[in-house]
């Protein structure tokens, strides 16, 4: 393992392939900024790019362009509340309020560390445990799957605030009706579309997250006649872009980020999971381990809220690489995108790819640290100046945000019912915030929607429709055996409370 | 019971859960699948009887905080002008383009919204998207149709 670590090294630190770190990180951040363009279409518009290139120099330009979009989707999350990257959605929780006080630097810069020390972490792990892990992941079969999905679903339900669970659940079974619209996975049936050609691809995750946080955001401001740059305007520009976080957050960013790292890491290694489900669960862990404290904290601009997920997403990035590098099954979207170039290179992932091609397998995962230190140094420099953002009066900001949210759906579609469609459900979640019913459980729940009704489908016919499958395996038993204690603990709370 | 406005959105829940399970039941799916463990029917079929209870529960339930909203205080006026521009704003992109429909539909907000200072109005419309445009068009090359810069001859 030495001597390919040292390969690694070598390769990852030529002057050429440090430089497309730095390109790729740069451009990630850029285009992971604007909502609609993730990681996904980042690494997509690069392929033509690193053809031109060696497999481990494509590899790690690439490598740096997934970091940055992850990166870039945070800024935009905290900023605008705007998360144009699933895995960022989580971010928006406690970054956008922590903004939103005026304190917009401190949360960017909370960011990048978090990022830095959850993909730094991350790398480690994937040093020394990718071979086995692989071999980890493999053993989860569907029944474990749709376990750990209801799991991510109860638990940020129950997460949710005081006396929310019923609504939190409510809008859980929103988001999977949403995402049941459109065409069946395997039959190729259409479900819910009522002969509408536009719902036959079903509808987008973009749409919906920017519909429900983005546009229904703007609209609330605008309706209760809040001022979202009130906190900015009683700042200086200095105090809004300060990046410098005290000793108290800092402790609170020490004990967060390793248990956050390992979760995102676990999760990100699992083929499928992936980021989103990663910094959910680290939200909702970290929420679950707080003192009563800071746990009132949460959704109000909480420290530990804001690292957990920014470190777990990170994590579950580097974690991805592992079902994609040793057994050729990408763990995200991302990665599938990254998997086809591989292929394209003539490359063929699988376990034997670190014995057969060294230098690709060990320049990727040195590249990825050295990625983050590059992340790091072009970042936090820019921080004072991103979070100036803030500073635009409300009567531009809220039509900017309505213009990115739109310019975000029509970039991916250049169709108008899409972006009706977008309109009519931010005015529905508009009128919910309004209530009380919270969001994020429907964000979550629309993002898993497809692959639980997967994961459910394996389970059901291999086990001849019974629902044994529950408890047949010991790890889908464990599973869901915490998810029972979840909502035993939420209820038993809620009970002590009155 | 005492009826607020969480119990008529759950009650309003249940009614769409119930349609939603109409629905459900109405998906065609193969004959061959028809008697199978798991169809393109069954998972929604679930959701919506979940949708049932889980409206159904919080409709029974005693509401331990109700959430008072003072109507008075709301901005419908503001509000519904910006949602018809957005919808004009998106009738109208594909068929005029891209530069002047997202231009005139921020210079419109920034008015509504009440902001008079007319030239920084302009340069945040106009000349931003100009920009914007040149860095999705030009350099990231995504494809943005514009029959209006087409017809004036600006682009190709």
């Amino acid at each position: 393992m030495i001597e390919g670590i040292l390969i690694g090294l070598t390769t990852a630190l030529t002057l050429q392939n440090i430089l497309m770190v730095m390109v790729g990180c740069f451009f990630g951040t850029i285009i992971g900024m604007l909502p609609g363009l993730g990681p996904m279409t980042a690494i997509a518009l690069m392929i033509p790019i690193t053809y031109g290139f060696d497999p481990a120099t494509g590899l790690i330009l690439m490598a740096g362009v997934y970091y940055g979009a992850v990166f870039g989707g945070s800024t935009s999350s905290i900023l605008l509340n705007a998360p144009g990257v699933p895995g960022t959605v989580a971010t928006s929780f406690d970054g956008y309020p922590m903004a939103q006080q005026g304190k917009a630097g401190k949360a960017l810069a909370i960011a990048a560390w978090s990022s830095f020390a959850g993909g730094t972490l991350s790398a480690i792990y994937l040093l020394f445990m990718a071979p086995s892990l692989s071999k980890v992941s493999l053993s989860f079969r569907s029944p474990d799957y749709f376990a750990l999905m209801i799991l991510g679903l109860t638990a940020i339900a129950a997460f949710s605030s005081k006396g929310q669970f019923l609504k939190a659940m409510m809008m859980v079974v929103l988001g999977l009706m949403l995402a049941s619209v459109g065409q069946d996975s395997l039959s190729d049936i259409t479900r819910f579309t009522f002969d509408n050609m536009n719902l036959t691809d079903g509808i987008s995750f973009v749409l919906v997250v920017m519909a429900t946080f983005a546009m229904s955001e703007a609209l609330t401001i605008i309706l209760k006649r809040n001022d979202p740059t009130s906190a900015a305007k009683q700042v200086s520009l200095t105090e809004l872009g300060s990046i410098k976080i005290n000793k108290e957050e800092r402790t609170k960013m020490y004990k967060t980020i390793p248990r956050s790292s390992i979760i995102g890491f676990l999760i990100g290694v699992l083929p499928g999971a992936g980021a989103t489900i990663a910094s959910f669960l680290a939200y909702g862990m970290e929420r679950n381990v707080v003192n009563d404290e800071e746990k009132e904290k949460f959704g109000k601009g909480s420290v530990n809220g804001l690292s957990a997920p920014e470190t777990a997403n990170n994590a579950a990035c580097s974690g991805s690489f592992v079902p994609m590098l040793t057994l050729g099954i990408p763990g995200s979207g991302t990665t599938a995108v990254m998997l086809g170039a591989l292929l394209g290179f003539g490359v063929q992932p699988g376990p034997r790819l670190y014995m057969t091609n060294p230098e690709i397998f060990w320049s990727i995962i040195m590249s990825m640290y050295i990625g983050m230190v590059i992340l790091l140094i072009l970042n936090l420099p820019l921080i004072p100046y991103i979070a100036r953002i803030l500073a635009v009066p409300k009567n531009y900001l809220i039509p900017l945000i309505l213009f990115f949210s739109v310019t975000g759906i029509y970039v991916m579609s250049f169709n108008n019912f899409d972006i009706y469609l977008m309109i009519g459900i931010a005015v529905v979640a508009t009128f919910l915030r309004l209530y009380d019913f919270p969001m994020p459980p429907l964000i979550l729940a629309f993002v898993l929607g497809g692959l639980m009704e997967e994961n459910l489908r394996r389970s059901l016919l291999l086990s001849n429709g019974s629902w044994e499958f529950l408890w047949d395996r010991t790890l889908t038993l464990c599973i869901l055996l915490t998810t029972i204690l979840i909502v035993v603990w939420h209820f038993y709370k809620s009970i002590i409370r009155k | 019971m005492n009826i607020n406005t969480t119990k008529i959105i759950s009650l309003l829940f249940f009614i769409f859960s119930a349609f939603y399970l109409y629905t459900a039941y109405q998906i065609q799916v193969f004959a061959f699948d028809e008697n199978a463990p798991f169809n393109a029917r069954t998972f929604p079929i679930y959701l919506g009887y979940a949708g049932l209870f889980f409206s159904g529960l919080k409709f029974i339930l005693p509401e331990p905080n109700t959430i008072k909203v003072d109507h008075k205080n709301l901005e419908y006026k503001k509000t519904a002008i910006l949602i018809v521009i957005a919808i004009i704003y998106g009738a109208t992109i594909l068929k005029v383009g891209y530069f002047l429909t997202t231009s005139l539909f921020l210079f419109s907000s920034y008015y509504f919204l009440g902001e008079r200072r007319w030239v920084l109005m302009f340069l945040l419309s106009f000349p931003f998207v100009a920009a914007f445009m040149y860095l999705l068009h030009g350099i990231l090359d995504i494809y943005l149709r514009d029959p209006f810069l087409q017809s004036i001859g600006v682009m190709g």
